[in-house]
């Protein structure tokens, strides 16, 4: 987050939310999106990152808020009027024309002249390496050609952003990571802005600068890759992305920047500001992170059972079973096992235990419960 | 072996008999049979006192070219073109809005194209005459309004003829351009507005061509019946706008001559078979047709 400030702002979504009836889909959204950058906008379906990506692109109109393309409100453009241009899901490609008609379709509406029109496509076509079904139509194509077309036929326009609803949803896993990597390379070589929109958390992790995550309309964090997996700041970003063991509690003493935190089933002690005594918190330590003993350590009053030992490869994962029947997943690199049924002590090296509030969430959740009442 | 073969034999033959039997029975004596009737009595000769001998001519055929019945076919062929070309127009719109539109009750305008259909064409077409007549409700309401002194003739003619033959065939130009419009996916709508196509260009390049096939299966189902539609044109077009299912008619009624009336037949299913080649040739496709 440090290096974007002096990076220059594409497109600024400030305080927008969307309502249907009484479906409030995005609620107070502010976003940034920087130049050349590739943004992801990660969620469950139903979110509203589909929503907020069309509001972008002119086929929903936000109740609230303004949304901004190179500091220009485009509130009052039709999406024909827009410098953005979208790739569908569905690939949206026009059946009763040619790949090349296709692809020249954008073109043909800003009324270039032909021969520019030809060596444009030709040279996009190529891009994608789809050169030579020009003269093809869709239906001839397979999924993963189809999509190249409509990526080509989105990027021909040189729009300032384009946008992805989820792209690559209809392929197959194999041929999804092949143009994964793909689209990421285009992205670089063209230095173009991209929102893209999916679920799939991997390929965020993938393909991404940064990531937006979204729940119930609502934004949960923005950062890197990194950021977002290192540092989730709500609990809700801690679960989705990767696998974590999340210790809800209270600060039961606090001493400079080391506190004891008590849990359901037991204590630790642990490092990190901003918290004060009685503060409600949720401990997010990642299964690689943390570690086992067979005699007590120091500052960590977490005692649990093994229950379960896969041998994964390279990896050994086990499952501790604590006494208020939560289960902890521990993922080391294979070497000795243990007994089940052993008693084992838990604890994790100083650092690895991410911090995040949880009052303010279930306050928050308590106000919103109440007025929705 | 053998035994096998002859169990197969067996068991195929049931489910095909039980299955298709019925329907190619019913085609056999209800389309086959009938048509090849047609096809033999437009062959065959009058004696003098008008009774049908199976004695071979052709003259039937050759009395078709006669110029009072050319000009009828053209009359017929002006009549069916400016009723389909009437029903495109206002059919078009009409399906766009009841296919596209987000209200929830959908079903209810398509239901008021349909259930009209459900009274007797003939009556609905006395209904027009009652209302359209000199003594009708209309001249009843200009003479009230003082906007006419005497009553207006809008009967009788080619004008009226058209009006009742795109009131009969209205329906079946919208069902399928209701199909095929519905059938339109809208995200290619979207699609081209991202790429910067206004409204009326992406009617232009998207919209129309998708929809093309319901305009032509649409055309097809109203042109056709046309031709035939008699009683519209006996109705309201009192013998003014005469089209071919008239003159047919008047051959196996007043005129008595079945073989001249069969021969007519003929020629109006020849053009039927015609027009749907050139409809498959354009691309057509059968099953939205209904046949």
């Amino acid at each position: 987050m440090n290096v974007e400030e002096d990076k220059k702002v594409i497109v600024e979504i400030k305080g927008v939310n969307k309502i249907y009836g009484s479906n409030h889909v995005v609620k107070d959204l502010d976003l940034t999106v920087y130049e050349g950058e590739f943004l992801t906008l990660l969620g469950s379906s139903g979110c509203g990152k589909t929503t907020t990506l069309r509001m972008v692109a002119g086929f929903e109109e936000p109740s609230s808020g303004i949304i901004r393309v190179e500091g220009e409100d485009i509130q009052n453009k039709e999406p024909f009027e827009r410098d953005v241009n979208t790739v569908f899901q569905s690939y949206a490609l026009f059946p009763h024309m040619t790949i090349y008609d296709n692809v020249a379709y954008g073109l043909k509406m800003k009324k270039v002249k032909k021969a520019k029109i030809k060596e444009k496509v030709m040279n996009m076509l190529e891009l994608v390496q789809l050169g030579g079904f020009e003269r093809r139509y869709p239906s001839q194509l397979s999924g993963g050609q189809k999509q190249r077309v409509a990526i080509a036929r989105a990027l021909i326009n040189q729009p300032k952003v384009l946008l992805l609803d989820e792209p690559l949803g209809a392929l197959d896993l194999k041929l999804r990571k092949q143009m994964q990597l793909e689209l990421k390379r285009l992205q670089r070589k063209l230095n173009i802005t991209f929102i893209y929109v999916t679920h799939d958390q991997e390929e965020a992790l993938t393909m991404s600068d940064r990531i937006c995550i979204m729940n119930e309309g609502v934004l949960q964090q923005v950062g890197t890759p990194v950021d977002i997996y290192e540092s989730p700041q709500t609990k809700f970003v801690a679960t989705f992305i990767g696998e974590t063991n999340l210790f809800e509690g209270s600060v039961l003493e606090k001493q400079g920047d080391k506190m004891r935190i008590v849990v359901e089933p037991g204590d630790f002690k642990v490092r990190g500001g901003g918290f004060n005594h009685g503060d409600m918190v949720a401990v997010s330590v990642r299964p690689e992170r943390m570690l086992y003993s067979e005699s007590p350590v120091e500052g960590f009053g977490l005692m649990g059972i093994v229950k379960e030992q896969v041998y994964v490869g390279s990896v050994l994962k086990t499952i501790v079973v604590l006494s208020n029947g939560n289960e902890i997943k521990i993922e080391r690199l294979a070497g000795q096992e243990l007994p089940t049924g052993g008693q084992v002590y838990l604890y994790w090296n100083d650092g690895d235990a991410k911090l995040i509030h949880t009052f303010d969430n279930v306050f928050a959740q308590a106000v919103e419960n109440i007025v929705m009442k | 072996m053998k035994k096998i073969s002859k169990h197969t034999f067996r068991s195929n033959t049931l489910p095909a008999m039980t299955t298709v039997g019925p329907v190619s029975l019913w085609l056999l004596f209800f389309v086959a049979i009938p048509l090849l009737y047609v096809l033999v009595m437009s062959f065959c000769s009058l004696d003098e006192s008008y009774n049908v001998v199976f004695k071979f001519t052709a003259e039937n055929y050759a009395r078709l070219m006669d110029p009072n019945y050319i000009q009828i076919y053209t009359t017929s062929i002006l009549v069916a073109f400016f009723t389909t070309v009437l029903c495109i127009i206002i059919g078009y719109p009409f399906s766009f809005l009841i296919a596209r539109t987000k209200w929830k009750h959908k079903a209810l305008l398509y239901m008021m194209v349909i259930i009209p259909f459900w009274t007797n064409s003939l009556i609905r077409i006395y209904g027009w005459r009652t209302f359209l007549g000199t003594g009708g409700w209309l001249n009843h309401m200009l003479l009230m309004l003082h906007i006419t002194s005497e009553p207006v003739e809008f009967l009788f003619n080619k004008g009226t003829t058209v009006l009742g033959m795109v009131y009969c065939l209205f329906p079946f130009m919208v069902l399928p351009l209701y199909t095929a419009i519905e059938k339109l996916d809208s995200t290619l709508l979207e699609a081209s507005s991202d790429l910067g196509a206004k409204g009326s260009v992406t009617f232009r390049k998207i919209i129309l061509p998708l929809t093309m096939s319901g305009v032509f299966s649409g055309s097809i189902m109203v042109f056709i019946p046309c031709l035939g539609y008699f009683f519209v044109s006996d109705i309201l077009g009192g013998g003014n706008s005469d089209v071919i299912g008239n003159l047919i008619e008047r051959q196996f009624q007043s005129g008595n001559n079945w073989p001249l009336g069969a021969a007519l037949s003929i020629i109006l299913i020849l053009i039927t078979l015609l027009l749907v080649k050139i409809y498959q040739k354009l691309g057509g496709d059968m099953d939205s047709l209904g046949v």
